[in-house]
């Protein structure tokens, strides 16, 4: 029996492994595969940066308090169309400018409607942030409820098993059933009229599903590893397992999904608007912005551009953010061989040659 | 005794499905008759027929019962299913709801079919790619296309489409020139991605690069020159080349190139369909096309057997296997040069007028009927921009997932003892790693190809189809009860049993999973 030098090799497996997390808390783990990736860090800072423009560009009201915004026109102001601005004789364009005057453009500059004109004559810009604002209230609110109740019921089926679990997974199905589309049309025709934030709830209470069963398969697998047991003969209560033992492990996959399912909910809220059953007029959204002025896409494309780039940033950043969480979160990741690795190598195999 | 068990096993989940079935119909049922009246316009009405009407309304849809027991008047109807005769009731036109949807479900599958495909073989193949690529430059420009894929609307990617695929087409069609810039751009672009996914390091990739550069300018520079665009084609010589090369292909990836007999054999293939080129063409006029060209693809098939059998000795499933798909392919891209041989006689029709991408509708109704290849192509015409949107849309995910089940399986120990054992590289990738990473990509497919019976609501309204997502679009509209929980029952009858299935599925294609245990 060869079992020291076994023993060894799988030592040597494990310190290499561990040079990297050595002295680290998962978290801090967590946090500094989480760092390292370069995607995810750029979206954060973008999805930040498009959040607080969002919210603070129209005037707001926190508990009673008005909070007056930093940009002139609100989506209830009808200023005069601006004429001869444009080319091709165009009513209304936009006036925001990116490129430098030493480019050969215009200099960088927001101007009187960065965004245009809509047919009316409402500044643009500042629909399009009333849109994204009730879209990333729609995409939090759907997240937070289906969040929440996709944990609790996937975590106590998972946990309990038994006619619990076979209660609850039928359950689930049941739900499963109805296409959310139509669940979300139903609900946003019947009680569309009753707010945004309403019909976010109601659609949060049936976009759970996913969520519910990959929690159950995570806590399947792990009551059965030993620390749960070493909790439980040290007396540790049901409730105590699941929230301080096991759901601290399951957070990881909790994370992610719940990110895939807001860049989901976003575009939910989208399709609904469309077909017509999400907000309605005259509160705005960036779906029904979009459906609103598609036809207008020949003759004044900008209508249809910019509320379709914020949806598309918003999603595409909260997309790169799951992404990055879960190269953080997953133990089993291949690390990215960096050029640093790869130079280490080239140094290794010519000292080995030289020997 | 074991069969025995998976019996109960499969009962047992259909009764819980029926349960089920009748629990979120209940719901839904209540739910949408009591959030809406369906006699709201006509209560406000001026019309003094509006009375009349509302009486009349109100028999016939058996207003007067409260929902929740006209509910068992509906499920009366529908549990009919168990003697033969299923009674979904009638729309609110006055149509039986069985006979809308029977109608509207062909449009859907004609829709969704080659979507799904699309996006499954493309969606699985790039993901394969990109995990045995992982952390590479076409790896990071995957991750972001599917990313990017992720987060667009349908209806924002469908306006564009018709705008730049369609409208700005059809404008260049009118005089096909491709401009130096545009030229250079493609060629950049493709060659950027055949370098990528080729992996090849140093002076190599700069070879690959500059060879498939120069190749794809040269080739659309002169097909540019031959007004190719117009006039598309093969010809038997290119068509002769093309099977070549799938020869080639389809050897290499399924038994490897050094057999040579598999090669020897794909290639008689080749020859074949280089000897059949005029007499099919002759064969496409006939009558009776759809028939005509299910008995060839049999005959193809029959002859790949064939000749594969006179010519291996020896490994002969592996051989014959080869040969048909490879014959198969053969087949697809003949069909495709007759496609191209009537483009010139399709675009110039009067109906047509050269400009032949449609941005909405399933048919063109101008066109004449009888000729089954102008008919065929214009079917295909108006497929195209809803088949792009509908597989941009879906592939993504399939690639992420494709992506990360190879990478799971790749870290297997079975790999690596295949690997230890000297497999060639080829065989650990497609034999061991890509048939395990079928399973549960099959188990996904499947619940995918339920939902998009009732999945492609926007689409069918962006373009402008009438299937299943326009029924229950108006069966919302215009609180018709009957039809939308038709459309209900179908969708949601079709997803309960996709999920069976799959279960069933995953169970006989993976071994190491017993159905009689866990749910």
């Amino acid at each position: 029996m060869s079992t020291s030098h076994e023993e060894s090799i799988e030592n040597s497996e494990v310190s290499l492994k561990d040079i990297e997390t050595e002295g680290l808390s998962q978290s801090q783990i967590v946090r500094k595969r989480f760092f390292r990736h370069r995607g995810a860090m750029v979206s954060i800072i973008f999805l930040i940066l498009i959040i607080t423009t969002v919210y603070t560009a129209l005037e707001s009201r926190v508990f009673g308090v008005r909070i007056p915004g930093w940009w002139k026109y609100t989506i209830e102001d009808l200023p005069e169309l601006k004429l001869g601005v444009c080319d091709d004789g165009l009513v209304g364009c936009p006036t925001l400018s990116v490129v430098p005057t030493f480019l050969g453009g215009h200099g960088v500059h927001l101007g009187e409607h960065p965004f245009g004109q809509d047919d009316i004559g409402r500044d643009y810009f500042a629909l399009v942030m009333r849109g994204a604002q009730r879209s990333l209230m729609v995409t939090f609110v759907i997240g937070a409820i289906a969040g929440v109740i996709g944990t609790v019921i996937g975590a106590i089926s998972g946990f309990y098993r038994g006619w619990i679990d076979s209660v609850l997974m039928r359950f689930t199905d049941f739900i499963i059933t109805v296409p959310t589309i139509i669940i979300g049309s139903v609900i946003g025709f019947h009680f569309g009229n009753l707010g945004v934030a309403f019909l976010a709830f109601y659609l949060g209470l049936f976009g759970w599903t996913g969520l519910s069963r990959l929690v159950r398969g995570e806590f399947l697998t792990l009551r059965e590893r030993e620390f749960v047991d070493a909790a439980r003969v040290a007396g540790a209560t049901n409730r105590r397992i699941i929230f301080k033992h096991i759901l601290p492990n399951a957070v990881g996959i909790i994370i992610v999904s719940v990110t895939l399912l807001m860049s989901g909910a976003i575009l939910l809220e989208t399709a609904l608007s469309y077909l017509g059953f999400g907000v309605v007029a005259p509160d705005v959204s960036l779906g029904s912005l979009i459906s609103q002025y598609q036809e207008s896409f020949t003759t004044r494309p900008w209508l249809f551009w910019y509320p379709g780039l914020f949806i598309i940033s918003i999603a595409l950043s909260i997309n790169f953010i799951g992404d990055g969480l879960r190269d953080a979160f997953d133990p089993r990741q291949r690390r990215r061989i960096t050029k640093k690795d790869r130079q280490n190598a080239k140094v290794a195999r010519k000292a080995l040659a030289h020997k | 005794m074991e069969d025995l068990g998976l019996l109960a096993f499969i009962m047992r989940r259909i009764g819980t499905l029926g349960v089920i079935l009748f629990g979120s119909s209940f719901l839904l049922y209540n739910l949408a008759a009591l959030s809406g009246d369906p006699l709201g316009e006509l209560r406000i009405s001026q019309d003094p027929r509006a009375k009349q009407i509302m009486i009349s309304l109100t028999r016939e849809l058996q207003l007067d019962v409260p929902p929740p027991l006209r509910y068992f008047l509906w499920l009366r109807g529908v549990l009919g299913l168990f003697v033969g005769k299923l009674d979904l009731g009638d729309t609110r036109a006055g149509e039986s709801v069985a006979t809308a949807i029977a109608s509207a479900i062909p449009t859907t599958v004609r829709l969704v079919f080659t979507a799904s495909i699309l996006a499954m073989v493309l969606g699985i193949s790039i993901g394969i790619i990109t995990a045995l690529r992982q952390y590479s430059k076409f790896d990071y420009a995957m991750t972001f296309v599917s990313f990017l894929l992720f987060s667009l609307p349908i209806f924002w990617v469908a306006v564009l489409l018709k705008q730049f695929m369609a409208i700005e087409f059809n404008n260049w069609l009118s005089a096909p020139t491709i401009s130096p810039k545009a030229l250079i751009a493609i060629g950049l672009v493709l060659s950027l991605i055949v370098s990528s996914v080729g992996g090849a390091t140093g002076k190599k990739n700069y070879t690959i690069f500059a060879s498939v550069f120069t190749g794809t300018v040269f080739t659309l520079w002169s097909l540019q020159k031959l007004n190719w665009f117009l006039e598309p084609g093969l010809g038997p010589i290119f068509y002769f080349f093309a099977c070549v090369g799938i020869a080639y292909g389809v050897t290499q990836l399924s038994v490897g190139i050094t057999n040579k007999t598999a090669l020897r054999s794909s290639l008689v293939m080749a020859v074949a369909g280089l000897i059949l080129y005029y007499p099919t063409r002759k064969a496409f006029t006939l009558d009776k096309q759809g028939l005509l060209i299910v008995a060839m693809a049999v005959l193809t098939v029959g002859l790949a057997v064939i000749t594969s059998l006179v010519m291996a000795k020896i490994d002969r499933p592996a051989i014959v296997r080869t040969t048909v798909i490879a014959g198969f392919i053969m087949g697809l891209v003949r069909l495709l040069d007759q496609l191209m041989y009537t483009w010139p006689r399709f675009i110039s029709t009067d109906a047509i007028n050269y400009r032949p991408v449609p941005t909405v509708g399933q048919a063109n109704s101008l066109l004449e009927p009888g000729d089954y290849w102008i008919s065929t192509l214009d079917l295909l015409m108006h497929l195209i921009l809803p088949t792009i949107a509908l597989t941009a849309i879906s592939f993504a995910g399939y690639i992420r997932f494709a992506r990360g089940t190879m990478l799971e399986v790749l870290n297997q120990d079975y790999i690596r003892t295949a690997r230890a054992k000297g497999l060639p590289e080829r065989t650990v990738i497609m034999r061991h790693a890509f048939r395990n990473t079928l399973i549960p990509l099959s188990t996904i497919i499947v619940v995918d190809f339920a939902g998009i019976i009732g999945g492609a609501i926007i689409t069918e309204r962006v373009f402008g189809w009438k299937g299943m997502g326009t029924l229950f679009n108006s069966a919302i509209n215009s609180f018709d009860l009957n039809l939308l929980m038709g459309v209900f029952f179908l969708t949601g009858t079709l997803a309960l049993m996709a999920n069976l299935v799959a279960d069933l599925l995953y169970s006989a294609l993976d071994p190491r999973i017993r159905t009689g245990s866990g749910a």
